[in-house]
């Protein structure tokens, strides 16, 4: 599955738009990490944690996008755009969506 | 008295500690941006068309918390308007980490250029909190494997 925030693939051609997909997910850590969140609050620095968190939050958003794009038969998603919010303390929503095409590769 | 003693020594301690990591951090990036400069980074969304390449989605990430400083001196300068200069300080900082490690992914894959690099900041863990994450993300283009090329031609 070709995932890639351009919109052409120089030298293949688009047989089929198939709609847009998105994938979501949703995770916050326990509260060890944010205790220490709040700690690393007073000295400054990179929250390595909440890095970890995203990034693996992120994976799983895009992991859940491409299964949802195989399912309706496509072979590559286009233009993918990431967006984060923040929905409660402590925990944040990462949705990524991108047009489902099929490529004749 | 003694909740003022702890705020003064919070004061020194994030003033302190916070300008040893944003000294070492200014430092680390500018020798890493300088090693990177050769992976061209753009923010076109054209793609070359007269050679081949592949196209892979890269993602840097990096959440970056104030300190104790500076959020009380954003907090004073809030009051009286103007130029918040210690979080502009943080979000470039923040930025050019998250593009750095969008960059060191690309390289991982060998890639030649990276293309349509979007950015973007959010404001994460309110509350007690104050931190911000910064996304870097682009397609990185690389040469197709050898072998793959011979059972396309």
């Amino acid at each position: 599955m070709l995932v890639t925030n351009l919109e052409i693939l120089p030298g293949h051609k688009i047989v089929r738009h198939v709609g847009l997909v998105q994938g979501s997910s949703v995770r916050s850590k326990h509260v060890g990490r944010d205790i220490m969140a709040s700690l690393k609050n007073i000295f400054g620095g990179e929250l390595q944690g909440y890095t970890e968190l995203l990034q693996e939050s992120r994976e799983e958003a895009t992991k859940r996008m491409m299964l949802q794009a195989e399912s309706i038969g496509a072979n590559a998603v286009l233009n993918v755009r990431y967006s984060t919010s923040s929905i409660a303390a402590g925990a944040a929503e990462i949705f990524v969506y991108g047009s489902a095409v099929e490529l004749d590769i | 008295m003694i909740q003022l003693g702890i705020f003064i020594s919070l004061l020194i301690v994030g003033f302190l500690f916070g300008r040893i990591a944003e000294k070492r951090h200014f430092k680390s990036i500018v020798a890493r941006e300088l090693a990177s400069n050769s992976l061209v980074a753009v923010a076109s969304r054209f793609p070359p068309e007269n050679e081949n390449y592949e196209q892979h989605l890269v993602v840097g990430n990096v959440v970056v918390a104030s300190d104790y400083f500076k959020s009380a001196m954003a907090s004073l300068i809030n009051f009286f308007g103007g130029r918040v200069t210690p979080f502009e300080s943080l979000l470039d900082r923040a930025r050019r980490e998250a593009i750095l490690r969008m960059k060191h992914e690309a390289s991982l894959l060998d890639a030649k250029f990276v293309f349509n690099v979007k950015l973007e900041t959010s404001r994460i863990a309110t509350g007690q909190v104050g931190a911000v994450e910064v996304v870097a993300y682009g397609t990185a283009l690389t040469k197709p494997a050898m072998h793959v090329e011979a059972i396309s031609s």
